[in-house]
């Protein structure tokens, strides 16, 4: 099976000479279809840098990026824009919306940008809306929305149109505990559905939702937990 | 673990025998603290000697076989369920934590590399992490029908939360002693002051 994202051997470094900071040393890293990997470390872990890579908003200093097989490197910034509108999702923690246009015109507008017509582009929109269940909330405006419903629509967006790389940075920072959950449980069913997911996060609990956490500390990685299930905590009568 | 006042609480809603209690007691905690059924008739057999419950007649007098004897609560049964309704749990003695107890070692003990101690539970708990969430995601915990459903969902919150507690102690532990110098070869070294001048990037 091949990677959805493919960090080899990934170097980031910023500034140069006594300024010198090593971002990412050589990080190897991967996401597959259908699996939600998760990123942990602590703030200057480098794992914020990791996703900017993924996403192309930024490019390493030696090593390289692909997604879907293509590398991010070899294209053009226009190249790279083009495939962050057409196969990359990104959903931050401060949601990112548009707050000039409703909720159904801030999901349609990559698609709009990619050239699709307005009318279907709007048609795809609503019904990304009505997958995050919020297909009632379309026409409304970001500040007419609660937290959750904006983050709701903002993974409306990173869905649209069959995008198999989802990125999300602290998704649930900005919201209480069970709404966070809803969106944790949103981006890991767009995972169950196939797409491959990438959470950076520094809560274990919001981790914990992923198929593997992987540890960034000083730019390196180092550790991963698997998922092999403890039989201890199953529930009686629970089948597996 | 208060079995006692758990089965006492569960035998407010009617009468019941010991199969049927501790399967009562799973569908709300799931196998979080298991129970075998030798201890709930034990448990059963102290409370009707100290008069908090007593054996339940059927529709015709007669109390069952063995394995089918049913228990009711009865009013200073009742009087003990409410009042550990009403107190909190005591924190005053705190439970033994062995994590705590190990890490305070593996600080004064020489040869020990905290870093890796540290970096294994980590890994340790966040995978039980993973377990208690696909239990979240999946099952009746996820889809809540009946109240007891709930109730299992909620432990299983409580296990969540507890295990998080012990990841960002864990951390804190990490970044505490790495500031002090204790940590050594926990991972390759950066100098702090590139460390740092990253964070103020952000």
């Amino acid at each position: 099976m091949s990677a959805v994202l493919q960090l080899s051997d990934v170097t980031r470094i910023h500034g140069a000479g006594a300024t010198e900071v090593h971002a990412l040393r050589s990080v190897t890293f991967a996401a597959y279809a259908g699996e939600l990997v998760a990123v942990m470390g602590p703030s200057g872990s480098g794992k914020s840098t990791l996703l900017t890579l993924a996403g192309g908003l930024d490019q390493p200093t030696d090593g390289s990026v692909a997604v879907e097989g293509t590398d991010l490197g070899a294209l053009g910034s226009k190249g790279r824009a083009r495939l962050r509108r057409t196969s990359i999702g990104y959903v931050f923690q401060d949601f990112n919306l548009i707050p000039a246009l409703t909720a159904a015109e801030n999901v349609a507008l990559p698609r709009e940008l990619d050239g699709e017509r307005s009318r279907n582009a709007g048609r795809l929109a609503r019904a990304a809306l009505e997958e995050v269940g919020i297909g009632d909330l379309a026409d409304r405006f970001p500040d007419e929305m609660s937290g959750g419903q904006q983050q709701r629509v903002a993974i409306a967006r990173a869905v649209v149109g069959e995008r198999r790389l989802i990125l999300a940075d602290e998704p649930t920072g900005a919201l209480d505990t069970e709404t966070g959950e809803e969106i944790l449980r949103l981006i890991r069913a767009r995972c169950d559905a196939g797409a491959a997911g990438v959470l950076v996060t520094h809560e274990a609990r919001h981790a914990a939702w992923a198929d593997r956490v992987v540890f960034l500390r000083d730019g390196v990685v180092v550790d991963e937990t698997g998922s092999t299930p403890v039989d201890a905590l199953l529930e009686p009568g629970l089948a597996r | 673990m208060s079995v006692r006042q758990a089965l006492l609480a569960l035998l407010e809603q009617g009468p019941m025998y010991g199969y049927q209690l501790r399967s009562e007691f799973e569908q709300r905690t799931g196998a979080t603290w298991p129970l075998n059924v030798g201890q709930v008739y034990t448990t059963l057999s102290r409370l009707e000697r100290d008069g908090l419950v007593e054996k339940a007649g059927g529709a015709d007098g007669s109390t069952g076989d063995d394995a089918h004897v049913m228990y009711k609560v009865t009013d200073p049964g009742r009087a003990e369920v409410s009042e550990w309704f009403t107190m909190p749990v005591p924190r005053t003695q705190p439970p033994r934590d062995e994590l705590a107890i190990k890490l305070a070692l593996a600080v004064t003990v020489s040869g020990v590399d905290v870093g890796a101690v540290i970096q294994q539970q980590r890994s340790a708990t966040i995978s039980a992490l993973q377990d208690y969430t696909r239990l979240k995601r999946s099952g009746r915990a996820a889809t809540p029908e009946a109240v007891e459903d709930l109730a299992w969902s909620l432990v299983l919150d409580s296990l969540v939360f507890g295990a998080e507690a012990e990841v960002r102690w864990l951390d804190h532990c990490e970044a505490r002693l790495r500031r002090a110098g204790e940590l050594r070869s926990a991972t390759r070294r950066v100098p702090a002051a590139a460390a740092d001048d990253e964070e103020a990037r952000r």
